[in-house]
């Protein structure tokens, strides 16, 4: 699918239907191939052989915590940092011993880094003026970046009179203005209120459509990866915890790593007892009760596993003092109510202390709440969402 | 105590620094200045006189100014002290930049040493400091004998009381006043702009020219002018080291003073000379701070 033929719209790609899926093709051909790639500073670790394919036109999201390796991928990408081992190879260029100035990589810094001295048309057409691009040229592009971030008429400002918000955009204009096969994104939103953040997501995500420019974003927040990423690759001390979509990651982590990183997550654990015709049947070892899997979840017999819930996977009702928990049922006391106004989290404590979040969303307005601090609950869920975990 | 009063006397302090060890002293060098040169101690007429009958008669004298617009020897003094100053703060800039940036760039636990070693110098006596110059310049001195034993040299070449040696000693001793503020500019630059230039493009000298330099440039123009301000009047320097023909205004002034007891000339000659270094400095601030 041609950049232009993608529909216009404040959707990820991901959820879109029918959006390309190249990493779903055998056949296709990477368009960053990130091979084995190894960087030491001292005796730690910052990446430890990563691999990665990223496809042409894709929205790669590199989601982590601080001393993931997130960044320092990033700057690998970018020049500033050579791995120690390993290839990095773009649209089928070794990137190995490429400067930065000589790489068609650009970058969308965290801090924004514009230049002060300069106006803004200055700081986007800086990377034109170093081709040794004509004026006209320059001044023509320049007006199409402002253009593209909404930001006509602030040509002749100086970065220090705009808000954040109009920073960002200067700095994404700026990333763009050449170009380039690949735009890095470093943490790019991070310095901009909730509201702004959520908005200028989307005109992120509309201009990388539009560009059809490959991005890859590093950031350590989980919804910013969730809703702009095609595909997104969870970094855990220098590796990959899990590559992909994600809805595969958030409904199928493959780790109690990933499924704690990406959204919450109860974990319960439990010994695969049985395969029964309605799926896996698992003992809980700390509490009294069984946990149902679908089949698809199977691990072989007497293995320990992790069970992991999604609160908001689960129902919560009020019940008699002393009912009995079952199949997929704990029963429990209310400690705790978190109110978000669009939802509640109920923290729920279990009769071995342990404690369990289920989470509900506010339907009705200021009606009495179904359920109040000190109550007994029965807290269940269907078996689809089990999500079954290697020890 | 309120804080208004609070914040006032807190303000009021280095006001009264200023009065005490500026204004009064620039006063009493202001005075004298417009007085006439007279035998005994002080060796000035007062400028306030009574002539009889109740009348106080105040008599400027102008003469001290005339003579320096008139005679141009003074104005060759002045003129080649502001060469000498500003050629100095030059080859201060063009030691003192390298030195900044490298110390800024240097890893952080490192950076403290280096701006020590920086400043170590100033824990001797700057008299100490310029006399040894004048051991390792000298005819018989450590230089000379240097290149003679390495046969570079056949006799001793003339190092001491030369142009050079008094450049040298100016650029030596003023250097720290030069780094100082280059560093603390150059140290808050955010190294992701320099980054962002060679992402963008820009190899690192055009990157250099392009980001930093101007971005410095408030650190240059601060080093240049604590290096030239003091500079234009030095003394001690040219004197010790620098050639007998080298007349410049802070030897001038001192001969003037010492030599021949004409404090109305010398005072004059100060006055002069301050109004000629804060004129553009004043002027420069007004327009920066357009």
């Amino acid at each position: 699918m041609s950049p232009s033929e993608r529909p216009f719209g404040p959707t990820s790609l991901a959820e879109k239907p029918g959006a390309a899926e190249p990493w779903r093709d055998p056949s296709a051909e990477p368009f960053l191939r990130i091979e084995k790639v190894t960087k030491r500073f001292g005796d730690f670790v910052a990446l430890d052989e990563v691999s990665l394919p990223i496809y042409r036109g894709e929205l790669f999201a590199l989601l982590g915590g601080s001393g993931s390796g997130k960044s320092t991928l990033l700057r690998c990408l970018a020049g500033f940092l050579e791995p120690d081992a390993g290839r990095i190879v773009l649209d089928g260029q070794d990137m190995a011993g490429v400067a930065p100035y000589a790489r068609p990589v650009n970058m969308m810094f965290q801090s924004y880094a514009l230049f002060p001295h300069m106006t803004v048309a200055q700081n986007i057409g800086f990377g034109l003026k170093q081709e040794g691009a004509a004026k006209p040229v320059i001044t023509a592009r320049v007006a199409e970046m402002l253009a593209m971030v909404k930001m006509e008429g602030f040509g002749d400002r100086k970065p220090a009179a705009l808000s954040g918000g109009q920073r960002a955009r200067v700095a994404l204009a700026r990333a763009l203005a050449k170009r380039p096969k690949l735009l890095l994104l470093d943490e790019p939103l991070s310095a901009l209120d909730k509201n702004l953040r959520e908005a200028t997501q989307f005109e992120l995500i509309n201009i990388q459509e539009r560009t059809g420019t490959t991005f890859v974003i590093v950031t350590h927040d989980q919804e910013e990866a969730m809703t702009m990423a095609t595909r997104l690759a969870v970094m855990d001390r220098g590796t990959l915890a899990q590559v992909g979509t994600p809805s595969e990651v958030y409904e199928f982590p493959n780790s109690r790593f990933t499924a704690e990183f990406l959204g919450t997550a109860n974990i319960l654990e439990g010994v695969v007892e049985g395969v029964e015709a309605e799926g896996v049947r698992i003992g809980s070892s700390e509490l009294d009760f069984d946990i149902l899997a679908e089949p698809a979840a199977s691990k072989p017999l007497g293995s320990r596993v992790f069970v992991a819930l999604r609160p908001e996977r689960m129902r919560i009702e009020r019940t008699a003092p002393g009912s009995a928990p079952g199949d997929n049922r704990l029963v429990g006391r209310v400690r705790d109510i978190g109110y978000y106004g669009d939802f509640f989290v109920y923290h729920v404590v279990l009769e071995n202390g342990k404690e369990v979040r289920v989470s509900q969303p506010n339907l009705r307005r200021r009606t009495e709440r179904p359920v109040d601090w000190e109550d007994t609950v029965a807290v269940t869920w269907d078996r689809q969402a089990s999500m079954v975990l290697p020890e | 105590m309120r804080p208004a009063t609070r914040r006032r006397l807190v303000l009021a302090l280095p006001w009264a620094w200023m009065a005490l060890f500026f204004v009064v002293p620039f006063a009493f060098v202001l005075t004298i200045a417009f007085a006439e040169p007279s035998e005994g101690l002080p060796p000035y007429a007062p400028l306030l006189r009574w002539s009889g009958e109740a009348t106080a008669v105040l008599q400027l004298n102008l003469a001290n100014f005339q003579l320096l617009l008139d005679d141009p020897y003074y104005l060759e003094a002045y003129l080649r002290s502001l060469r000498v100053a500003a050629v100095s703060a030059t080859i201060c800039l063009l030691i003192g930049y390298p030195m900044a940036l490298a110390i800024a760039r240097a890893p952080e636990h490192r950076r403290n040493l280096l701006l020590m070693l920086v400043i170590l110098p100033f824990w001797t006596s700057f008299l100490l400091r310029v006399t040894a110059w004048i051991g390792i310049l000298q005819d018989q001195g450590w230089l000379n004998g240097l290149l003679l034993s390495l046969g570079l040299i056949a006799e001793p070449i003339p190092l001491l009381y030369t142009d050079a040696a008094m450049y040298l000693g100016i650029t030596y001793c003023y250097l720290p006043f030069m780094v100082l503020p280059l560093y603390a500019t150059l140290s808050k630059l955010d190294p992701a702009l320099l980054e962002a230039a060679q992402d963008l493009g820009a190899r690192p000298l055009r990157a250099f020219l392009q980001v930093t330099l101007p971005l410095s440039l408030p650190g240059i123009v601060a080093g240049f002018l604590l290096v030239f301000i003091p500079a234009v009047g030095e003394f001690v320097i040219p004197e010790l080291l620098g050639g007998p023909g080298a007349q410049l205004i802070g030897r001038v002034l001192w001969t003037e003073f010492f030599q021949n007891r004409d404090w109305p000339l010398a005072s004059a000659l100060a006055i002069v000379l301050l109004a000629a270094l804060v004129a553009p400095i004043a002027l420069f601030q007004w327009r920066a701070g357009r």
